[in-house]
């Protein structure tokens, strides 16, 4: 594979070793036709962010089902990405997401992967529509398992059982973790949608994690009125229940002491 | 010649030495017994003395036959269906006129009249053995669902295909190893699409687990690791085919790839006196949401079990400090008896 200052540069992401080689087998076949470097291999999401960081990328062969971070989920956080490569899935069956795929012109290639597919793919990579966040959240069918903020060009993973809570603040969302603080572009009734399971609304701009919940008190308040208040674990802020969500004290203060 | 039938299920002829089938037909003639009786009496103190009547001597003439029917058992599945049919009658006929002449001889003067005990006889009989030729032909759909699945769920689409593309990455760097792969993978199918009615020596199972997972071996590498714990096994016990090959399809799918770290499939197999029994154990991921797949694989081999072992075959599940446990027990029984 020559270095040429236009070949197109490649990343492979599988979490299988032989299904990487394949598709590297393949690739050396293409580069007698037409540059190609091969950017890098990774196994998962996670890696392909970190390689991303040292070796930009054109093209990303990005395998659907793959653990910690299926293939449709990464492609939502390759989207932070000040310069986002193009996507072609890869995937070894005939998922209900093909349709879908089909219908927003989403490419992809199927497993075993023809040397002739993946040269046409390849050939038209640089005019395929880069991909929309509304389209694949539309045709991910699960709740992310990371959210992801850019920070100096970067994109930073923040495993979503970490988070004690979500708050928003004007233009931003700011994510809460034990460590620190995160700004995420997003927005809170959406998130809110997506993570209904795993979060609840105990105020018009904030969402807490049920799991992080410790329990809930009274706090005297300026006023002499009293109010609820969550406590978290490990986090010393008290966060304030507003009087339309009260009702969550008693759905959730059972289960939680 | 009898060792042909013995493994030629769907039986139409109950197992007469199986546990499950005994407690069946003392069930059926005892109902039997209560259902006679309150046709005969007027009042509740009538029913009672009628049942008293008629199980005394009903329970010797069932633990005369139950005795007879076991001990031939197996001759009985040689012979051709109608002939075994009119060998269980005639033999309910003489245990019932043996106890019956007894009876009276010990305890009441006069001559029984013997043709309204061959009428009942005879009717219960036939009565008994259509109910579990009707079973046996009710369960048995349970195996040509067992040969579709193996098509459809069983085999999931992406491990064929992400077994193939395994092979595919092999051929140019490792030919022999692509050979070998193709080897198994072809005898696992020709082993899921065949006619999967006959139990085969555990030993042959296992050997196709081994292979199953060779070739998962190939595309997930470290992140597979099986122990396999069978120095006690009894390779000849006889089992239904594909009995564990789709449990570890599903620990592979459940407990293996939903995680970047490697995991362990831990499987005992050991025989316990006139049992063997299996343990299989994974890791488990909360995440894992394809539920429907494991289920469909495990209420197969539930009915199958139960086709084949009646109530002396079980499947357990459960799911302990992230892992997940199948626990099977069932008969050991011998091949070529």
């Amino acid at each position: 594979m020559s270095k040429h200052p236009q070949s197109l540069r490649v990343v492979i992401v599988d979490d299988e070793a032989p299904a990487r080689s394949r598709i590297r087998d393949l690739l050396e076949d293409c580069a007698s036709s037409f540059p190609i470097e091969l950017a890098g291999e990774a196994a998962s999401g996670r890696e392909l962010l970190e390689l991303l960081e040292e070796a930009p990328a054109d093209v990303v062969l990005l395998d659907i089902r793959m653990p910690e971070m299926d293939g449709l989920e990464v492609a939502q956080h390759l989207l932070k990405l000040p310069e986002p490569p193009s996507v072609i899935f890869t995937t070894a069956y005939n998922d209900h997401a093909l349709k879908a795929f089909e219908l927003h012109a989403v490419d992809y290639l199927l497993k075993p992967i023809r040397l002739r597919r993946l040269h046409d793919a390849l050939t038209r990579v640089r005019a395929i529509t880069p991909l929309r966040l509304d389209v694949l959240q539309q045709i991910a069918p699960d709740a992310r398992t990371h959210l992801s903020v850019q920070e100096r060009g970067k994109v930073v993973l923040i495993p979503v059982p970490e988070i004690l809570y979500l708050r928003a603040e004007l233009k931003y969302v700011t994510i809460r973790t034990t460590a620190r603080e995160y700004l995420l572009e997003e927005s809170l009734s959406k998130l809110e949608q997506e993570f209904s399971g795993q979060f609840v609304r105990i105020h018009r701009s904030c969402l807490v994690a049920k799991a992080h919940i410790a329990g809930f008190e009274k706090d005297g308040g300026g006023d002499g009125e009293a109010r609820w208040v969550v406590t978290l674990t490990g986090l010393d802020e008290k966060l304030p229940v507003s009087r339309r969500q009260q009702h969550i004290v008693k759905e959730l203060g059972r289960t939680v002491v | 010649m009898a060792s042909i039938d013995q493994n030629r299920y769907p039986n139409l002829l109950p197992n007469f030495r199986n546990l499950g089938v005994m407690l069946r037909l003392l069930l059926i003639v005892m109902s039997m017994t209560v259902v006679a009786a309150a046709l005969k009496s007027y009042n509740w103190y009538d029913l009672l003395d009628q049942s008293l009547r008629i199980s005394a001597l009903a329970q010797p003439m069932v633990i005369l036959s139950l005795l007879l029917l076991g001990l031939a058992d197996r001759w009985l599945h040689g012979l051709p269906y109608p002939m075994a049919v009119a060998v269980v009658v005639a033999v309910e006929l003489g245990v019932a006129t043996l106890v019956v002449v007894a009876a009276w001889a010990v305890f009441t003067p006069g001559t029984p009249v013997l043709i309204r005990t061959w009428f009942f006889t005879t009717v219960a009989t036939l009565l008994v053995l259509a109910y579990f030729n009707l079973r046996s032909r009710m369960l048995s759909p349970a195996l040509t669902e067992a040969r579709l699945q193996a098509l459809q769920a069983r085999i999931r689409p992406h491990f064929l295909f992400n077994s193939i593309n395994a092979v595919l990455s092999l051929v140019r760097s490792e030919p022999r190893r692509a050979e070998a792969a193709l080897e198994d993978l072809a005898d696992l199918f020709r082993v899921l699409m065949a006619d999967n009615r006959d139990l085969v020596p555990l030993e042959r199972e296992v050997e196709l687990c081994r292979q199953y997972l060779g070739l998962e071996a190939l595309r997930l590498g470290d992140r597979l690791r099986v122990e396999w714990e069978v120095n006690r096994m009894p390779g000849n016990a006889l089992v239904p085919p594909l009995l564990l090959q789709p449990l570890l399809e599903n620990a592979v799918y459940h407990g293996i790839e939903p995680s970047m770290e490697p995991g362990t499939i831990n499987i005992q197999i050991f025989g316990d006196g006139d049992q063997v029994r299996m343990l299989l154990r994974n890791p488990y991921h909360e995440a894992g949401r394809h539920h429907t797949g494991n289920k469909m694989a495990l209420a197969n081999i539930r009915e199958r079990l139960s086709l084949h072992f009646d109530a002396e075959a079980s499947l357990q599940t459960r799911s302990v400090d992230g892992h997940y446990e199948v626990q099977i027990t069932l008969p050991y029984v011998k091949e070529g008896k």
